[in-house]
């Protein structure tokens, strides 16, 4: 089965050689209990980064 | 009683000054001398660029704000620093004009022991004929004034296209040598959020023009990530994300010249081309403000103080060298002026001892590459280690007691891609080390352990706390000083 997103891919232009995202990882990108718990993850990530930085 | 004198008050410059006048209290003096009466939180423009926010929501008064905390305020610009000060004036000094309606066009002299060049970038449309919102075809985002305006034209071709008319819509960079392309990355997929939100993205065609050798270098070389058990170069996830949202890519461009509707550029390989387009917002190369340094008998030093790009020497390597002998060391670490100590150089306002990316030529000899971004995070993080010298450094400390370096420094950067508190998404990226260091981290150039990337809602909450907090922190609301820069 095609998926909306593969539509974009034009066989030999620059779409060609790049990935797309399947159904199920556009899907958690605005599963709010899974960003939840990733922005949870993603702050904490920032904060060493921080940390680390000053 | 000292005094400290800053130019500017950008994310570095305000930074710098509020932590240096909680530090140094009422014993000595912190001057501050900015040309805009407002403070503007720039990250959010780009909202504000596509009519999701107004210019009332990304800035506020300083002037409040400064006599809060006991700063003095010029609503002024600098002109000239005179670090020997001249025949008349013993002690160092800026020339500044104001530029207040009381005060417009009056100039005056402000000595100082201390002096912090935090003045950002001049928004040098002028290097490329047509660019620009004044006087030129494109528009801009780089400003709240700039951005509102650039909504409102938006708005327009969206009104066009509801009546049934198909338009082009470009955005990227306009001059080979620009840097900044995380705004445009910012601003075109928020275009494409809002054309979908209302409807009518089929009716739009969205393409992407930049000085990028490939796509996601945004300045830094690209930056490699660990995803579904693979480390990838950005290249690949963005070009991943122009696919998913059907957005068509021109990198390696110099844009040489913009006329009505339409873009002339050269590439990398050589080749010409043109891009109609119908609406346009293409990011200005920067350059220094343009102040002048004079010596004590008038003579002109600017070239002693300045890079020949009009930013502030300050202890980077600016020898010059070709990129396969670039070091970490190269990168300044505590933004002294080697000739003038007294004078130091934050944000963008310091001068890079030379690019991220790697530099390249098209066949013509145009240099095509990004210059180095000072984000938002490394400027205000200079700022205050700047600060922190400083007033160590007037209570006795003989040469700066901190250093930070680009190159040791990491970066947590949100790229919007759309605002909405359920609909929204943006890229959440944190780099370490912001300039790779290919000796310490082999291959990649940065520690995987602390580098990390990805999209989804939970970016947008962020970036929309980001907002929020630091408007607040800027102005000085409680436990403004807890909040990291
Ligand atoms: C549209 C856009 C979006 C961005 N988004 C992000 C983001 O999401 N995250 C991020 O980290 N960074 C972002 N940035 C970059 C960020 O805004 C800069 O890194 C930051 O503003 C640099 O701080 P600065 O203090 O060096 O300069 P600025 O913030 O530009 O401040 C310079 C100050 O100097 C003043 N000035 C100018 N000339 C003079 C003069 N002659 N005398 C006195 N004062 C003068 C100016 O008025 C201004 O107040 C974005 C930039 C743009 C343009």
């Amino acid at each position: 089965m095609q998926h909306d997103v593969e539509k974009n891919v034009k066989p030999y232009e620059q779409t060609f050689n790049t990935m797309v995202p399947s159904p199920f990882v556009k899907f958690m990108r605005k599963c709010v209990i899974w960003q939840f718990i990733r922005f949870v993850i993603i702050n904490v990530k920032m904060i060493i980064v921080v940390s680390k930085s000053h | 009683m000292a005094r400290l004198v800053i130019l500017g008050a950008g994310v570095s410059g305000h930074t710098a000054a509020t932590f240096a006048k909680k530090w140094l209290g009422s014993s000595h003096e912190v001057v501050v001398v900015t040309p805009n009466s407002k403070w503007n939180w720039i990250p959010s423009n780009i909202w504000v660029g596509v009519g999701q926010m107004s210019k009332k929501d990304v800035t506020f008064e300083l002037k409040p704000v400064y006599d809060k905390l006991g700063i003095d305020y010029r609503q002024a610009k600098a002109v000239s620093i005179h670090p020997e000060g001249s025949e008349n004036q013993a002690s160092p000094f800026v020339t500044v004009e104001h530029t207040s309606d009381a005060r417009k066009g009056e100039s005056e002299e402000i000595t100082y022991d201390y002096l912090i060049n935090a003045t950002g970038p001049k928004l040098n449309f002028g290097a490329t004929e047509g660019l620009g919102p004044d006087g030129g075809y494109s528009y801009s985002v780089c400003t709240a004034d700039h951005a509102t305006e650039a909504a409102a034209v938006l708005k327009e071709k969206f009104d066009r296209i509801k009546r049934g008319e198909k338009q082009k819509i470009l955005v990227g960079t306009g001059h080979g040598m620009c840097t900044c392309q995380g705004a445009a990355f910012e601003y075109i997929f928020n275009i494409d959020t809002e054309l979908r939100r209302a409807g009518i993205r089929d009716m739009a065609d969205l393409q992407w023009i930049s000085n990028e050798s490939f796509l996601g270098d945004f300045g830094v070389g690209g930056v490699h990530i660990k995803r579904g058990g693979y480390v990838a170069s950005s290249k690949l996830f963005a070009e991943s994300l122009y696919t998913e949202k059907g957005i068509n890519w021109t990198t390696g461009a110099h844009v040489t010249k913009v006329e009505e509707g339409v873009a002339h550029y050269e590439k990398l390989d050589g080749s010409t081309g043109s891009i109609d387009f119908d609406f346009s917002m293409l990011i200005p190369p920067f350059a220094g403000v343009g102040l002048k340094a004079f010596g004590k008998d008038g003579q002109d030093i600017t070239d002693t103080l300045f890079a020949p790009n009009g930013f502030l020497k300050v202890d980077g390597d600016y020898s010059g060298k070709p990129f396969e002998e670039w070091d970490a060391s190269d990168w300044p670490k505590n933004y002294q002026n080697p000739t003038y100590k007294n004078i130091f150089a934050v944000g963008i306002a310091f001068a890079p001892p030379h690019p991220i990316s790697k530099p390249m030529k098209s066949p013509n000899g145009t240099p095509i590459f990004p210059t180095p971004p000072r984000t938002g995070m490394p400027s205000g993080i200079i700022g205050k280690a700047v600060a922190n010298s400083i007033v160590d450094m007037i209570n006795g400390a003989p040469e700066p007691t901190h250093e930070t370096s680009m190159a040791e420094m990491g970066a947590a950067c949100i790229a919007s891609v759309g605002k909405g508190m359920f609909s929204g998404e943006a890229v959440a990226l944190t780099v370490y080390p912001v300039v790779p260091d290919y000796k310490k981290y082999p291959g990649t150039g940065r520690d995987q352990n602390y580098t990390m990337g990805e999209i989804g809602l939970a970016g947008h909450w962020i970036k929309h706390t980001l907002h929020h907090m630091f408007l607040w922190k800027a102005q000085l609301k409680p436990g403004w000083s807890l909040i990291p820069e």
